[in-house]
């Protein structure tokens, strides 16, 4: 599904990215891990194709086709989706009139109908109760005065909503209880499937404990530096990333 | 095809352009000779089987304004305008000599205002109130719906031209009340040449039954529109007033200089909206409606309120500061305004509150957008008077720009002579946020549609201060008047 090869990228003019190397195939769940800095945040932005982070050199090539000269936009729309480190507060913007304008968007792209008010009114109330996400969230402005949790939660619901064949988690347990990581995990663990790839990017295990992955790679320098099974996760809780040359925290 | 599947596709058809009301109605016009002379005046006013109190006090105008200077000290800049080079009066030939009975209009209007989703038919609506309409069309009024009905309950909604024949007295005590001829340049040329507008008179203790509109048209070539609007609100009574504006696309400019008076007595309420969408020019800032208009609203008795609510997307220049006199104690202005800017289009708006009775309060809610070449310029003036003694205002002046070839000025001015009043302004200029922006299309949501959506958001405000119904188009409209602002 997702294929990285040799990507380099810059921000700022600033290289991050120095050769990435990592292949997901569909119904995998990977973890990147890594110390703070490392370019995690980066290498999820330069996938789904935000401004400003340029790739220099290689390619992700998704279902065989390269994204890096693709429009978000679009990206998304072929089912590549991103759950913000930081969710971005929307004023003024009722959280269902966003999620309504981006299924329908979507839908468009698909060339499939819109869904009309009523359908996605039943559709949405099934997503919420599934996974058991409060109603009054939907009509509070996107991500404007939620708690941390709420924000995560409300990154797995368009999640849900959205249906993605290459989700890219980014810190998703950041700032979260262990009532609220449970939630959450809860959430990504019903939306893992054969048909779907998802990228879990994470600092700590702890995570891990809850979405257990089928690979673990260590990100440092700008470039995966180790694989393997969800044991290397534990070696890393345990050691930390001094072995990568990054002092403890 | 059936004659509704037929309209559909062409609404369809107009939808796809960006500018979807550009279309001219190709019909028999009947036009005063070019230019502007005191027998011009005379024409309009004969036409209008006028009383020779109006004939007069329009000469009076007329004459007035030849002596006036074109103003300088607003911000758009446009060349001098040619007055004699546009008509001062154009109507339908069919309409003859009067407004008609809605059967008696002729087809091709009616297309015209079905064309532009205007209702010139009196059915109920699905949605609750039902919408009165009066539509006017270059210089004249050809139809206004449920009139009948709503004389029922003592409300008067009918052309002015048309008031001033039926209840002389009102009008005469009424216009140019509030707004007096030598108030400004484009007023008084207004005052002059008027050819039409609308009249509410609203009695005590009635509460309008439906929600009233007029829908201003400018279709024929080179002709100014020049309306006035006058609505009184009797002791208690309460109306909701909305006004819609289109235009074909041209490429010369037309001039649209319309005069809006407001009046409440003791405890009425007005709640005045407008969506202003005359034709923009194009990308190349060819084109488009000059739309300077005076609107003052005077609240004369005591716990009145006047509302004025505006979205304001169409025009190359828009120039326009509603306006409430607090004269009434405890009386209660508002100013709630969407001002959206494109390509080379400009807008000098704002507002002005004048508070002179007793604990009288304003609120100016502001949100600007410029995208696109265009520039625009917020200027508000709250005054208090020395007799307006706890008077409170609270300004909030927000501007959004789109790109980096925009501009976008706020200008508060304030005025107190009472140390009892308060004044609170707050003003915020921000770029389009990309972190928003990319959120949105990591979503699939397109550029222009994300960039509609945060606009929306920044503007929920003032949408939520429409009637439902209008809410929806105005957001629509948002979108539409955004499309190509990014490159
Ligand atoms: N917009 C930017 N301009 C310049 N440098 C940036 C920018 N964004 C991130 N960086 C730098 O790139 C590196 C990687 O950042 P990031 O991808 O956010 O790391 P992580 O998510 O692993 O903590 C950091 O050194 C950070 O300072
Ligand atoms: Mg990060």
């Amino acid at each position: 599904m997702l294929e990285i090869k040799n990507l380099h990228a810059t921000v700022g003019g600033k290289e991050i990215l120095k050769g990435i190397n990592l292949t997901v195939n569909a119904g995998e769940v990977h973890a990147i891990m890594g110390p703070n800095g490392s370019g995690k945040s980066t290498l999820s932005y330069v996938i789904s194709g935000k401004d400003g982070y340029e790739v220099t050199e290689g390619q992700i090539l998704y279902n065989g086709i390269d994204l890096t000269e693709m429009e978000p936009e679009i990206r998304a729309a072929e089912g590549v989706f991103l759950a913000f480190q930081y969710p971005v507060e929307i004023p003024g913007v009722p959280n269902v009139t966003f999620l309504k304008e981006a299924v329908n968007a979507v839908r468009r792209h698909r060339g499939e109908d819109e869904l009309d008010a009523m359908q996605f009114v039943k559709m949405i109330k099934a997503k919420t109760e599934e996974l058991g996400i409060a109603k009054d969230m939907l009509k509070r402005a996107v991500n404007v005065g939620f708690s941390g949790g709420e924000k995560k939660r409300n990154e797995i619901l368009q999640m849900a909503v959205l249906n993605p064949k290459l989700a890219v988690l980014d810190e998703t347990d950041s700032g979260l209880d262990i009532d609220a990581l449970k939630i959450v995990s809860d959430g990504v663990n019903q939306l893992r499937s054969d048909e779907r790839a998802i990228l879990v990017i994470t600092h700590y295990q702890r995570l891990l404990d809850h979405i257990v992955p089928d690979f673990v790679h260590v990100l440092a320098h700008g470039k995966i530096q180790r694989s393997g099974g969800k044991e290397l996760a534990f070696e890393l809780e345990e050691k930390g990333y001094a072995e990568y040359g990054v002092a403890a925290e | 095809m059936s004659g509704k599947a037929q309209t559909i596709e062409k609404v369809r058809e107009f939808t796809d352009e960006k500018y979807k009301f550009g279309f001219v109605t190709d019909i028999e016009t009947e036009s005063a000779p070019k230019g502007l002379s005191e027998d011009i005046v005379r024409f309009i006013s004969a036409k209008k089987d006028e009383p020779e109190w109006l004939l007069e006090s329009r000469l009076k105008a007329y004459r007035h304004w030849l002596t006036m200077p074109d103003p300088e000290w607003q911000k758009p800049n446009f060349p001098p305008i040619d007055y004699q080079g546009s008509y001062y009066y154009s109507a339908p030939k069919s309409v003859g000599d009067g407004p008609q009975s809605l059967d008696e209009v002729d087809p091709e209007i009616l297309k015209t205002y079905e064309k532009l989703g205007i209702p010139l038919f009196e059915q109920e609506r699905l949605s609750g109130i039902p919408i009165a309409v009066d539509a006017v069309f270059d210089s004249v009024s050809v139809a206004t719906t449920f009139k009948a009905k709503l004389e029922e309950s003592g409300v008067i909604f009918c052309p002015i031209s048309e008031a001033i024949q039926r209840c002389p007295e009102l009008v005469k005590k009424y216009m140019g009340s509030v707004v007096p001829y030598t108030d400004n340049k484009h007023a008084c040329l207004n005052s002059a040449v008027f050819t039409d507008g609308s009249f509410v008179y609203i009695p005590k203790g009635v509460k309008c039954p439906m929600e009233l509109s007029t829908y201003f048209r400018i279709n024929a070539e080179n002709t100014g529109q020049f309306e006035r609007t006058l609505i009184i609100a009797e002791e208690g009574s309460y109306v909701s007033y909305l006004e819609g504006c289109t235009a074909p696309m041209r490429d010369e400019n037309q001039l649209h200089a319309a005069i809006v008076e407001l009046i409440t007595m003791d405890d009425a309420e007005i709640k005045y909206s407008t969506v202003q969408n005359w034709y923009p020019g194009d990308a190349e800032g060819k084109g488009g409606i000059y739309n300077f208009v005076t609107k003052r609203g005077l609240c004369k008795g005591k716990n009145s309120k006047i509302s004025w609510t505006q979205v304001e997307t169409g025009s190359a220049i828009t120039w326009k500061y509603p306006s409430c006199i607090l004269q009434g104690d405890n009386s209660v202005g508002e100013f709630y305004s969407i001002a959206i800017t494109n390509n080379y289009q400009q807008a000098d708006t704002g507002t002005k509150m004048i508070h002179l009775g007793k604990n009288t309060t304003s609120r100016i809610i502001s949100k600007g957008i410029s995208a696109g070449k265009s520039d625009q310029m917020y200027r508000g003036l709250v005054r208090m008077g020395p007799k307006a003694v706890g008077a409170r205002n609270y300004t909030q002046c927000d501007s959004l720009l789109v790109g980096d070839q925009c501009g976008a000025h706020t200008v508060p001015y304030i005025e107190t002579k009472n140390k009892s009043a308060v004044v609170e302004h707050e003003a915020t200029t921000s770029k389009i946020n990309e972190e928003q922006l990319f959120y949105l299309r990591q979503r699939g949501i397109p550029t222009e549609k994300a960039i509609a959506l945060v606009v929306n958001g920044f503007c929920r405000e003032v949408l939520q201060q429409l009637p439902m119904e209008f809410a929806v188009e105005a957001q629509k409209l948002v979108e539409i008047s955004l499309e190509g602002s990014v490159g």
